[in-house]
């Protein structure tokens, strides 16, 4: 089933809701104490990025976006496990999800 | 047409939005979900069928899952949610937001600045994206391949009980 | 006479074989070796003579060892000259010193540190000689400052008393101030032009510099500075007296014989410059007529012997500055020989009596001593007699020709004050002997020295005290002599009757009040005039308490105000401001990783904005 849209949609839009997104993700990562929600926005930011690679190859109608897209998909595969890796470990140590329960610094 | 594509646009906005102000993981990891379907569409609107529905079997069908199995592991209960609401104050908040704020105000204006080029004019199949693959990208796959394998066997001694 | 280095080289290999051998070397070896060198040398340096003065007169006999170092045009040269002032010297110091380590060899016995003390004063010997034969003033610097680290190391040898290390540094750091003025003096030589070898200086100094003007003048006015510094001479003169804290071979050969009179070298060597700055010339007669009479009147108070004779050589060398000064060169350094002589065997002969009397050289504190050390008497006599210029010693003929030719030049005030000088170095030279060796016997038993290293070098410098004046040594090669008037000479014997007439009246006023007299002489100092006088003249005139007061205390002063060292404060600002940056810094370390990510953002933001913004 083919879609074919003659008007097109604007890549900068595109762009700008990958931005959006991205902005969103980071603001969680900022915010977030919890170490699953942490992960959780760095997904969102990964997908974020991912749309825009998708709407770049778009609008040169060239499958590279979309290879692109693919291997971010397969780091965030990879970031996610190793990362809950880590959290499962945090959780068995420390009792707690608290990121910031590792800390030693006294700064 | 296009509508379809702002209001998947829209969706996925306001699910992450619920993604990083949500309290209880579980909802939250159910808002994550409802964002990359959203995110799925809006590929399947810029005539991109094949990441489409990589999105969904692996973002949505494999990650999120992963995610759903450790939170079912870890137990996290009614005592979470508390948590994230002692911890989720507007002095926690602010300041990230400004910042990410100010992040995204630079983008847009960058972005939305200058004339706009249109997209999605044409589909790019599975058939495209494969030969591309196996062709001049095949290194890139390969190299993809040692990832996930290094992040197999990281994930399998960082998991493991002593 | 390519032998020549080996002058200074056998006393330089005593000095490293009795410094690094110390402790290993028994007595003896350290006297053999200690005096064997120095003996070398002597022996080299008549060799040598005799070979010189074969050559044609006014030949001299440069031996160059090697470049020291060729920097954009500046090559001094590690180079030995021979010329007739230099051979005078070298006799001088190799041959008195020979006689007086040989003293010294017997002073010394029994001393702990024996052999340190020979190798001091081999040190010291090798020193002297670089100075008086180096080729550019470069080098005399390097030996002049040699003399003066022997000389601290000398008169500090006895160093477990702290007071002997208090004189020592006096006089090294006194000196040092002289050294400074020299320094700028060779840099200013130098920079004007543009060599520093003394044959060059000379010829190039009156191409180059007007007369009178004021580049010869600083030049000379500094070299008299270090001049001043190195001869204990006004108003440096205050470390001499300090500096009879050492041994009594020590005062005999530094402060008496050699490295005293390097400052009249220096001017001797130098004087086309000082020609050439008349200023200077006449202000270094005039230093030495003061310092001449200021030494006389302090030499009359003191009663510790090495003193008197500390002020006297302060005195003599003020005879010798005079003479420069009136353009008596030959005179003056004629003197400078005849005053080794005499000089270093009245210091030998004070150390025998010192040792005589059990270290006692308080002169009320002895007495008779005429019967009881009759040859250390008629030895010390015969000093003396040569330091009053008693006719036919060597002494009357060389001051004798100082003050003729200061009369002849015209230099009446000079002449004057080197008359007065004469009757001043008689009253006080008697009164030294009339007190310590006539008269009732004030000393407990008086041990009578013996043995030949005593005996011999007392017996060969009377000889040369006596006779030395008859020795001719020509000098008209390098130090010139101006013409005398007809006139002048006829007064020359006029001129001599009346030095001889003042010095005999000096002998009798010091028998008079001295021997016969006593209580008169009591009267005298015991009067209101006198209490004031002999107290201000047996301080020296002050000088001590005066720089005490200009610099000492100032120094101090501000050494007070600056407790907290402005200095250091403003260096130490550089790391308190670090340490500051570093606390601030540390802030940003807190461990939280969501402040890692917000600084992550934070530094993407401001590229960013920088982006759009640049």
């Amino acid at each position: 089933m083919e879609t074919t849209s003659l008007v097109g949609i604007p890549m900068e839009h595109g762009l700008a809701v990958a931005g959006i997104l991205f902005a969103l993700g980071l603001a969680g990562v900022m915010m977030r104490r919890d170490i699953l929600f942490l992960l959780m926005s760095l997904e969102v930011m990964m997908n974020a990025t991912a749309l825009a690679f998708v709407v770049a190859g778009s609008r040169w109608q060239q499958p590279d976006g979309q290879i692109m897209f693919i291997l971010v998909l397969s780091l965030a595969a990879s970031e996610a496990s190793v990362g809950l890796a880590i959290l499962i470990q945090l959780h068995r140590r420390f009792r707690t999800l608290d990121v910031d329960s590792a800390s030693e610094m006294r700064g | 047409m296009t509508f379809f594509f702002y209001l998947a646009a829209a969706v996925a906005v306001l699910a992450t939005l619920l993604v990083i102000f949500g309290r209880n993981p579980v909802h939250a990891l159910l808002n994550l979900v409802v964002s990359l379907l959203a995110v799925a569409g809006m590929f399947f609107m810029l005539g991109a069928p094949f990441a489409g529905a990589l999105e969904i079997i692996v973002y949505a069908g494999a990650i999120m899952v992963l995610f759903v199995f450790v939170v079912m592991m870890l137990n996290l209960g009614a005592e979470t949610t508390d948590q994230e609401r002692r911890w989720l104050t507007p002095k926690t908040w602010f300041a990230p937001a400004v910042l990410a704020g100010l992040l995204l105000v630079g983008l847009l204006h960058v972005l939305l600045g200058g004339a706009t080029h249109a997209a999605a004019l044409a589909t790019v199949d599975a058939r495209q994206v494969g030969a591309h693959l196996f062709g001049p990208y095949l290194l890139a796959v390969e190299l993809a391949s040692m990832l996930l394998l290094a992040a197999l066997v990281a994930a399998y001694h960082l998991g493991r009980h002593d | 006479m390519n032998l020549l280095f080996l002058v200074f080289t056998f006393p330089l290999l005593g000095f490293l074989t009795l410094a690094l051998g110390r402790t290993r070397i028994s007595e003896n070896a350290a006297a053999v070796i200690g005096v064997g060198t120095v003996g070398a040398s002597a022996l080299l340096t008549a060799i040598i003579g005799w070979q010189f003065y074969q050559l044609p007169t006014g030949a001299s006999y440069t031996q160059l060892m090697w470049t020291w170092m060729d920097v954009d045009g500046f090559a001094p040269r590690f180079a030995l000259r021979l010329d007739q002032l230099s051979m005078l010297m070298m006799f001088v110091i190799t041959g008195v010193g020979f006689f007086i380590h040989l003293f010294a060899s017997w002073y010394m016995r029994g001393d702990e540190a024996y052999p340190r003390f020979f190798a001091y004063m081999n040190l010291f010997v090798a020193a002297m000689l670089f100075l008086v034969l180096g080729d550019n003033l470069l080098f005399l610097y390097f030996g002049w400052e040699g003399v003066g680290l022997a000389s601290y190391l000398l008169i500090g040898f006895w160093y477990k008393d702290a007071a002997n290390g208090a004189a020592a540094r006096k006089a090294f750091v006194v000196t040092r101030i002289g050294d400074t003025f020299m320094a700028i003096g060779l840099f200013i030589i130098f920079h004007g032009l543009g060599t520093l070898d003394i044959q060059q200086v000379m010829t190039l100094a009156p191409q180059q510099w007007a007369e009178g003007g004021t580049m010869a003048t600083a030049a000379a006015l500094l070299l008299l500075g270090g001049a001043v510094g190195k001869s204990a001479q006004l108003p440096l003169q205050t470390w001499l007296p300090d500096a009879m804290a050492g041994p009594t071979p020590v005062s005999a050969l530094i402060h008496a014989a050699t490295m005293v009179t390097a400052g009249v070298y220096l001017i001797a060597r130098t004087h086309v410059l000082f020609e050439l700055a008349p200023f200077a010339l006449n202000l270094v007669g005039w230093i030495g007529g003061i310092t001449l009479l200021l030494a006389g009147f302090t030499a009359l108070t003191q009663s510790d012997i090495k003193k008197i004779l500390a002020y006297s050589t302060m005195s003599q060398i003020g005879y010798m500055f005079l003479a420069l000064g009136a353009g008596a060169y030959q005179p003056a350094v004629f003197h400078l020989m005849t005053h080794a002589f005499f000089k270093a065997l009245l210091f030998l002969s004070a150390g025998s009596v010192i040792l005589a009397c059990h270290h006692e050289q308080d002169i009320f504190r002895m007495g008779g001593l005429r019967k009881q050390i009759p040859f250390t008497f008629w030895v010390f006599l015969i000093g003396s007699l040569g330091l009053v210029a008693f006719p036919l010693t060597s002494g009357f003929f060389s001051k004798d020709q100082i003050l003729f030719q200061a009369w002849a030049y015209g230099h009446r005030e000079l002449y004057w004050m080197g008359l007065a000088g004469a009757f001043m170095t008689a009253l006080y030279t008697f009164r030294l002997i009339f007190i310590a060796f006539f008269g009732d016997s004030h000393a407990h038993e008086v041990h009578k020295p013996h043995g030949a290293d005593h005996s011999l070098p007392l017996a060969v410098l009377a000889v040369a005290a006596l006779f030395g004046g008859w020795i001719h040594i020509p000098l008209d090669a390098v130090l010139p002599q101006a013409a005398i008037s007809e006139q002048a000479e006829h007064a020359e014997h006029g001129l001599a009757l009346t030095s001889v007439a003042v010095s005999f009246a000096g002998i009798f006023c010091a028998w008079f009040f001295f021997l016969k007299n006593r209580a008169a002489a009591a009267a005298i100092r015991d009067s209101a005039l006198g209490t004031l006088l002999f107290r201000w003249w047996r301080a020296a005139f002050g000088f001590d308490w005066l720089y005490d007061k200009l610099f000492v205390q100032t120094y101090l002063l501000l050494v007070r105000v600056n407790r907290r060292d402005v200095a250091d404060q403003a260096i130490g600002l550089i790391p308190r401001l670090t340490m500051l940056l570093n606390t601030q810094f540390t802030h940003t370390q807190t461990g939280q990783l969501r402040w890692y990510a917000g600084a992550m953002a934070a530094g993407a933001v401001v590229v960013i904005a920088a982006v759009i913004l640049l």
